[in-house]
């Protein structure tokens, strides 16, 4: 009987077979079976490989999963780690060490296998995850698998193969060899770069794919020197001195050799935008100041915040072309422009745009605008642009009006400038700004409205160690109004609230209640340095 | 001098030639910038044809039967032209100011061109479509009226009816005109001339505007004769997607197809580059980058030309001997008064030099020491160049002729392909050119016969006069395959009489045998006398190739004519802002060249600029990060290296100057775009990029 069921499928003998024998056979069988795993590891490696071989009926099939099994014995040599010399797939399912799993993770994502049974998910690479997978172990594994039936044990399919090809390469090699075909060497090197370009997709999605960030809740505040303002960063900046000096200067020399070859494109109809790690407003400026100086040509600080395309505009009409005179919309102003150059060829100018990325020139309107202008013959376009998406903001038409070349200019040099204006997180803000305004607005009011503003400072800075203050009421500010008798009803009052908040001196929003809360949103030291200077006049 | 010549040349030693080099660059480039507009120009011909033909009849009735049209404009369609230009936008200006050229030159002084980007509201339209129109309709008007429709033009409400009044009003004008007097301007366009307005970028309008203007003009097509042109970039299924049917049924659309920008850049090459009319020749890898541009980027034939201006300028710029780069007459002068400093420039080149070696030591130390006899040489190698020129011209056009009708086309479809596949290396040794040889040992008697007469004219027509014996040759082959035909008779005969015998046998052991034995006869027959005289022709074809295609760096002086360095063209035309940051960040060694900076790749050095000890450790974050962590990472990556000499006394002060440089450091990554402040917790930046750039 055994020989029958054991041997051969082709043979057709019909005999009778006692039921007892029968269970016999398969308890006795079985039984061997096991035996022999725990004996001999190696034989299963045989056994499964059949197994395989009677599962998969397409040989596509087959050859992913030699692949896989090759990947597995590159995994083994690199990582030997000691789960081989144990049989029992459970153990091998825990994965000791993270960086077998990752590997565990690509090998079976990049098996057929997978799309059998989808719903497991490998993808994490992170501790954190596994930790939870073993937490609750996946019910699919023995349900939704179609190998389960098939596999004896209660081990994952996956799990047995690797497993397994843990064992043979340790152990047998020679039995691995005849198992699998021997991998031609370009496959695995594919391999790898697939497996490179997953991971950096794989790194895009970890990074986006739960909402709850792990870092730590440090924050500045706990620091002893929180913030540094403008003045003393800068200070503290010269102290520190330029890494690498003559090597920025050697890169800087490099770049100036190559003036006049810029001077001779901007001529012939070409524009030049330079981009490349480091400032390079020294870099124009010098280029400024030696081949400009006898033509006219106009600066432009993109990097300032409160520059517009209008403003541009502007300084063209007003300053180069000498026209007084205000126009409906910038592209009527544009269309003057463009008029007056073409009259008049003898017009040349330069136009150089410290940051033409910047957040404020950045926009389609104001790109479309710059384009068009740089498109005449006669003016001069050089702009730098720092951002790694600069490229982004222009398509094919702006593009081809522009007509860049391109320059890379490296310097190196620190964005000193560029980067003063920006509201960084960790430069206090001076304020001083806000201050200068905060006086000249008030002093064009009423007596009665600087008094109402200064009730309402006051108030805010008594407060100021408040953390969750939420602004004085309306009510209560009436209130207070009311008694320093600088208001007779809700109503002038409301009229005083009107103009301050055109003017941006104080914010309302409605809490929880229903209340409406006034606020002056500037910085409480400002607020003190402006009380102060107030009762000085006063 | 002018400015640009002064800015002209890298040394100073070559300032002698570096207005005459200037001049010799702008006027080729002025020739090349002509030809070029004039190849556009040939080739849009047949469309403007078309639709200046599609406009006369588009309004006929207006103009004929005053009072029939009526009935006809019951269906209250306008005549639309729907333009298909192709997704090189960039190309499309010229063709729409050659379009406009051509209506006012023929048509109608009439014409409005309208963008997208003008047109937010039907009321921008108006505006722009009445500003145009009424600014046109001044080389008409007389000059005295012109101060009044200019101030009108800013008064005048901008609606349909003011329009049609205008319209009115001009058109009595001119009638009044041409009866006073006949022959006016007036008198080539047709009475009552159509007003055509042109939507440059269908595509781009807002559905609206384009809906709103469409039904109101349709209710005036009556007083106003009105045809639209749309210029479209994809496929005229467009209009249909933007338009819905109620808006398309106004409009009675013709379709024009502008040709394929593919095969005006086949025009250009051929023009520009096959050719030897200019001098200036482009190198393999240059052109093959001008080429990728095109095909993978813009398919824009503009940019191409713009290319090659860069590629001229750079070439002029940098190449002090590209004063020879000119016509050959001029060329013969100019070597003549080259100075020493140039003759030494000649016997710098490398191509130079080979030449040298290869002659006999006198000649060699002539070479290199007398400047009149180099000055002789270089005049006759410059005349052997330019004749290669010319021989190469033609032969590689023959041997387009065969490639571009192979199965499979072994050495490119496009004679571009083939040239640069010419230039690049000795095409004769390439598996592309063995497998082109055996494919046309394989071709048929009529193909090849053509294919002969093709070449025939070619060479008869290419301006070289070497080719008196290839013609000869050519021409032997073709009489030959004539005779061939009549001998072809007799093997037909003999072939028939097998067939025949064939046929008899109905024995299947019989013809088993009969066939293995014309098989074996088969093969070892000798070959018939068409195939030898195919394979002749074939060895011929091989023998020119070999002769005339060498590619031209092989040629001496190949220097002075062809432009090379790619790698310039690609930085300036092709740039990777992204890949140059990313490279700086990460190996700071590539630009500043200090060997303190050179890493083993993975760690952070400590030695490098602030900003890239910054970088690289925000590349080891996730999506947001901690201000306060970072710093830490920081100053302890940077007191890694100061940490033994900082005593604790000034520990305070030097932590406060690191601290201002990772301030500084951090606003800098968020100026470059890696970073930006984050609300979602405080005190911490989130991560704007992923990976490697």
């Amino acid at each position: 009987m055994r020989r029958l069921s054991g041997k051969g499928r082709g043979a057709l003998e019909v005999k009778f077979v006692p039921d007892e024998e029968v269970l016999k056979h398969i308890a006795d069988d079985a039984g061997i079976k096991l035996r022999k795993d725990k004996a001999q590891p190696a034989v299963s490696v045989k056994r499964f490989v059949k197994k395989l071989e009677n599962i998969s009926d397409d040989e596509a099939q087959e050859i992913l999963e030699e692949k896989d099994y090759v990947a597995a014995l590159g995994i083994c040599a690199q990582d030997p780690v000691g789960n081989g010399s144990s049989v029992s797939g459970g153990e091998v399912y825990s994965f000791k060490s993270p960086k077998r799993s990752s590997r565990l993770a690509e090998l079976e994502r990049s098996s057929r296998v997978q799309q059998r049974n989808k719903k497991k998910e490998f993808v994490s690479t992170t501790p954190y995850r596994l930790r939870k997978r073993l937490a609750a172990p996946d019910p699919y594994l023995e349900s939704e698998s179609e190998y389960s039936a098939s596999c004896s044990e209660e081990e994952d399919e996956e799990d047995q193969k690797e497993d397994n090809t843990v064992l043979s390469g340790q152990k047998t090699p020679a039995k691995t060899k005849a198992a699998s075909t021997p991998p031609p060497g370009n496959t695995l090197a594919k391999k790898n770069k697939e497996n490179k370009m997953s991971n950096l997709v794989e790194e895009y999605f970890e990074a986006h794919s739960s909402s709850k960030v792990l870092t730590s809740d440090r924050t500045l505040q706990k620091l002893r020197r929180r913030r540094l303002s403008q003045q003393t960063l800068h200070d503290l900046l010269k102290k520190a001195p330029l890494a690498y000096a003559a090597e920025i200067k050697e890169l800087n020399q490099l770049h100036e050799s190559l003036f006049s070859k810029w001077m001779l494109q901007l001529h012939l109809g070409f524009n030049i935008v330079l981009y490349g790690l480091g400032s390079k407003r020294d870099l124009l400026e010098k280029f400024r100041t030696s081949l400009l100086q006898d033509s006219v040509h106009l600066v432009i600080n993109g990097y300032f915040p409160s520059i517009t395309v209008r403003s541009i505009l502007n300084s063209i009409t007003e300053e180069v072309l000498d026209h007084i005179g205000t126009f409906r919309s910038p592209l009527d102003q544009l269309d003057f422009i463009i008029e007056r150059f073409k009259e008049d060829s003898s017009l040349e100018l330069y136009v150089l745009i410290h940051n033409l990325d910047s957040q404020m020139l950045r926009g389609e309107r104001s790109q479309q605008i710059l384009a068009q202008l740089s498109s005449l013959p006669s003016i001069y376009l050089i702009a730098s642009v720092d951002h790694i998406n600069a490229p982004l903001m222009w398509d094919q038409a702006k593009l081809s009006l522009y007509n860049w070349l391109w320059y890379e200019t490296t310097t190196f040099s620190p964005y000193v400038e560029e980067t003063s204006y920006e509201n960084s997180l960790l430069v206090q803000q001076s304020g001083s700004l806000a201050l200068s305004s905060l006086t000249h607005v008030l002093r064009s009011l009423t007596l009665n409205a600087r008094g109402i503003f200064r009730l309402l400072a006051r108030y805010q800075l008594e407060n100021k160690d408040n953390p969750s203050y939420p602004g004085l009421s309306f009510q209560d500010f009436y209130q207070q109004c009311r008694e320093a008798f600088l208001v007779n009803s809700d109503l002038t009052l409301r009229a005083q609230l009107t103009e301050f908040r055109d003017h941006k001196l104080i914010r309302t929003k409605r809490g929880a209640d229903g209340v409406e809360y006034l606020l002056i949103p500037v910085d409480d030291s400002t607020l003190t340095d402006f009380l102060e200077k107030e009762d000085e006049d006063v | 001098m002018k400015i640009e010549a002064i800015h002209f040349g890298e040394g100073e030693n070559d300032s002698e030639d570096r207005e005459l080099r200037f001049d010799t660059c702008q006027s080729l480039w002025n020739q090349i910038k002509l030809e070029t507009e004039q190849i556009q120009e040939d080739l849009n011909k047949q469309l403007l044809d078309n639709l200046v033909s599609f406009l006369r009849r588009s309004h006929s009735d207006f103009q004929e039967k005053k009072t029939e049209w009526t009935c006809r404009m019951k269906s209250r369609e306008i005549p639309t032209a729907a333009l298909v230009l192709g997704v090189n936008v960039t190309d499309h200006d010229l063709t729409f100011r050659n379009l406009s050229e051509a209506l006012r030159n023929n048509i109608t002084p009439y014409i409005a061109l309208l963008e997208a980007k003008d047109c937010p509201g039907v009321k921008n339209l108006m505006q722009k479509l009445m500003g145009q129109l009424m600014n046109c309709s001044t080389d008409v008007v007389s000059l005295e009226d012109e101060d009044s429709v200019q101030v009108s033009q800013n008064r005048i409400r901008c609606s349909m009816n003011s329009l049609i009044d205008w319209y009115k009003s001009v058109t009595k004008k001119t009638d009044s005109e041409t009866l006073s007097k006949k022959r006016t301007s007036s008198s080539r366009h047709q009475q009552s001339p159509p007003v055509v307005v042109i939507f440059k970028d269908m595509e781009s309008f807002t559905t609206k505007v384009l809906q709103d203007f469409i039904v109101i003009s349709s209710q005036h097509i009556r007083e106003l004769p009105l045809v639209l042109i749309f210029g479209i970039a994809t496929s005229p299924m467009i209009i249909h997607s933007l338009l819905p049917h109620s808006v398309s049924s106004l409009l009675c659309i013709e379709l024009f197809q502008s040709l394929s920008c593919k095969e005006h850049l086949s025009t250009v090459i051929d023009k520009l580059l096959l050719t030897s009319r200019f001098p200036f020749k482009l190198g393999e890898k240059v052109l093959q980058v001008l080429i990728n541009i095109f095909l993978y980027h813009d398919f824009s034939v503009w940019n191409f030309i713009k290319g090659f201006q860069l590629c001229i300028v750079e070439h002029f710029y940098s190449q002090p001997l590209s004063v020879l780069c000119c016509q050959r007459a001029d060329a013969k002068k100019r070597v003549n008064s080259l100075s020493h400093d140039q003759c030494e420039n000649i016997r710098r080149l490398p191509s130079f030099r080979r030449y040298v070696e290869r002659q006999e030591a006198e000649k060699q130390i002539a070479l290199l020491t007398a400047d009149n006899f180099l000055k002789e040489t270089t005049q006759k190698l410059l005349e052997d160049l330019h004749v290669y020129h010319e021989n190469y011209v033609s032969v590689l056009r023959c041997l387009h002729v065969f490639t571009c009708s192979l199965p499979k086309y072994p050495l490119g479809k496009q004679i571009r392909e083939l040239h640069c596949a010419c230039l690049e290396n000795q095409v004769w040794e390439t598996e592309d050119y063995e497998s082109f040889l055996q494919l046309a040992r394989m071709l048929n008697k009529s193909d090849l016969e053509t294919m002969l007469q093709q070449c025939v004219e070619i060479l008869v027509s290419s301006s070289g006069n070497e080719f008196d014996k290839a013609i000869g040759k050519l021409k032997e082959f073709l009489t030959q395959f004539h005779k061939l035909e009549a001998e072809a008779f007799q093997e037909q005969d003999v072939s028939v009489s097998s067939q025949k015998e064939l046929q008899k046998k109905t024995d299947l052991y019989h013809l088993q045998k009969t066939l293995l034995e014309l098989k074996d006869s088969r093969r070892s027959k000798k070959l018939t006398k068409f195939e030898m005289l195919r394979f002749e022709v074939v060895d011929y074809i091989d023998s020119l190739v070999r002769n005339y295609l060498v590619p031209a760096d092989h040629k001496t002086l190949h220097e002075i004519v062809y432009f090379n360095t790619a790698s310039v063209l690609r930085g300036h035309l092709n740039a990777a802002p992204r890949i140059a940051l990313h490279t700086a960040l990460n190996n700071p060694y590539s630009y500043l060249k200090n060997e303190a900076l050179k890493s083993d790749g993975g760690s952070i050095s400590n030695k490098a600029p602030d900003i890239c000890i910054v970088y690289k450790l925000h590349l080891e974050c996730g999506r947001l990060i901690n201000l306060v962590d970072w710093l830490e990472a920081f100053s302890t990556v940077v007191t890694a290296v100061e940490g033994p000499n900082a005593d604790a006394a000034s520990s305070d002060q030097v932590d406060d100057i690191i601290h201002a440089r990772f301030i500084r450091a951090v606003s800098e990554l968020e100026l470059l775009g890696f970073i930006k402040p984050s609300k979602q917790k405080t005190d911490h930046v989130a991560r704007l990029t992923w990976g490697g750039c």
